[in-house]
């Protein structure tokens, strides 16, 4: 198998509803990665794109066609996926499984999507189609109220009281908010304290809207290359060592594990063998805080701090720059936002420019070499890792 | 091969509140909702019995937020029980107001009640039935 590296990056900024159409939001995300990698369309060997709701949020199938098209990757194959939140994760991992085995030298992947542009009540009967739809949704499950689930259960099983668990929460909430508010290209910049997340609305008990990332607009793109032409592209490679993906069934079906995802630790440990690293390596991770909960139970998953003690971490300030390790310095989910297509693609994106040091001061991972990504995709049905590493 | 339990059997068992499952002849496991393997050892070799409709409540949410035409169920419970059988299995809670539910439902006793019909929407394939338990007294 050969090396594979991102050799260039491309992001739109994450925002509410907007008027630019899927392939527009894609072509400025591929271009900006297209020509930081010094490339022109013509060079691109094939598009991996994720999108999840294309068809429900402007009725538009085969996006990946006239997105390649668009853009002047003219014919080359275009594959889209779809594996809800983690879609753009599956085109990465796919991508970087082509250009390894030799097949392709340099492949554009990423994703797109208007979930802001949808509205909340159709964006939450659409994301909830990544539930069971026969077996689970007559219950009238939602993705709040999935994770909602999944956060009394962490309270019951690690014997947290819940007030002390939402308080834990909240500081995850807080801190990536304050992240958010020093990255450009962030959704929701603001900073948000403990005392208005524990006023704000409830939207499934015990999760408040402040517990909830939003649903976003926007578009990421990645350019891949074997180390080969890397070399020619850029000094500055970033090496994908290690790559992970796993699935699950429905929830109730998970039961054995609940309220830790199976898939993510199948996944993740794939990921670390093949890279060949550790949790302690990792100094900088981007991981799926769809929910304030959904960010303790990923750290456990990821095997950065014991099993029901991620939301102490994070009060400690372990979880944030200067700590154990620093999550989510691009505002996670929960700020930078979650334009679900796109979202494993902007996790990418971001540690790419962290280990570049490229990002603003104020959320700069100081010498970070090893990073991470974690992308959740439905109730754990879909889980994908990614390590990367400085190619200099 | 043909699927022991297809979800229209097992849907039209849910309405008349009686809840099947699939029992593994070779691990002894229940797997519910049907499926084609086994759950836990993957074999084929399944039975079809029926279910007591009685467990412990896991974990559970109230919703304030439904999708797209399931506001007026608003607020509402679901929960994931463990049945007695050993297969957790969501469903809703009735009898218990949504609106104080608190951390003390979970391990709480309860019993299936009924077979409650979402009749479908514009996307979903026809109906579908959650099962609905109440606290045992």
């Amino acid at each position: 198998m050969r090396k594979v590296a991102v050799v260039g990056v491309g992001e739109t900024k994450f925002s509410a509803a907007q008027e630019k159409t899927s392939v527009e939001l894609f072509a400025e995300a591929a271009m900006e990665a297209i020509t930081e990698s010094n490339l022109k369309p013509k060079d691109v060997q094939a598009l991996f794109l994720g999108n999840v709701l294309g068809d429900f949020s402007e009725g538009q199938g085969m996006v990946q066609v006239f997105a390649a098209e668009n853009i002047g990757c003219r014919n080359i194959p275009a594959n889209r996926y779809e594996g809800a939140c983690a879609s753009a994760s599956m085109a990465v991992r796919d991508a970087f499984m082509w250009v390894a085995s030799g097949f392709y030298d340099i492949v554009l992947a990423g994703g797109v999507e208007r979930a802001a542009a949808m509205g909340t009540a159709l964006a939450t009967r659409t994301f909830a189609m990544s539930s069971d739809s026969r077996y689970e949704f007559p219950s009238g499950i939602t993705f709040p109220a999935l994770f909602a689930m999944l956060a009394h259960l962490y309270a019951a099983r690690y014997g947290i009281p819940i007030d002390k668990l939402k308080e834990q929460m909240a500081t995850v909430s807080v801190q990536s908010y304050h992240y958010g508010m020093f990255n450009p290209k962030a959704h929701l910049r603001k900073e948000v304290d403990v005392e208005a997340i524990l006023k704000s609305f409830m939207v499934s008990t015990p999760l408040q809207l402040h517990d909830c990332c939003p649903f976003s607009d926007g578009a990421a793109a990645l350019i891949l290359a074997s180390e080969r032409a890397a070399k020619k592209l850029t000094n500055r490679p970033v090496y994908i060592t290690g790559v992970g993906q796993a699935s699950s069934g429905p929830l109730a079906n998970q039961q054995d594990y609940l309220p830790r995802l199976q898939a993510r630790e199948i996944s993740s440990q794939q990921a670390y063998n093949m890279a060949g690293v550790k949790p302690k390596d990792i100094d900088v991770c981007e991981l799926h805080d769809c929910f304030s909960i959904a960010s303790l139970i990923a750290a456990e998953g990821l095997g950065f701090f014991e099993y029901g003690k991620s939301g102490e971490a994070w009060m400690k300030g372990e979880a944030a720059i200067g700590g154990k390790v620093a999550i989510n310095p691009s505002g996670g989910l929960k700020s930078k936002g979650h334009p679900i297509g796109a979202t494993g693609a902007g996790q990418v994106y971001e540690i790419t420019k962290q280990l570049r040091g490229e990002v603003e001061p104020e959320r700069q991972v100081d010498g970070a070499k090893i990073g991470m990504t974690d992308t959740l995709g439905g109730d754990g049905g879909t889980l994908v890792n990614m390590v990367l590493r400085c190619g200099w | 091969m043909e699927y022991k339990l297809a979800f229209k059997d097992y849907n039209e068992a849910l309405k008349r509140n009686e809840l099947l499952g699939l029992k593994c002849r070779e691990c002894g496991t229940i797997t519910v909702p049907p499926k084609m393997a086994c759950r836990k050892c993957a074999s084929l070799d399944m039975e079809v019995i029926k279910l007591m409709g009685k467990g412990k409540i896991q974990t559970f949410t109230t919703c304030n937020v439904a999708s797209e035409g399931r506001e007026d169920e608003l607020p509402y419970i679901i929960l994931l029980v463990e049945l007695e059988e050993g297969a957790w299995i969501m469903g809703n809670l009735a009898g218990t107001d949504p609106t104080t539910a608190s951390m003390e439902l979970i391990g709480q006793k309860v019993r299936m009640a009924e077979g409650r019909v979402f009749p479908g929407d514009r996307y979903s394939a026809g109906e579908g039935t959650s099962p609905v338990f109440r606290i045992e007294a």
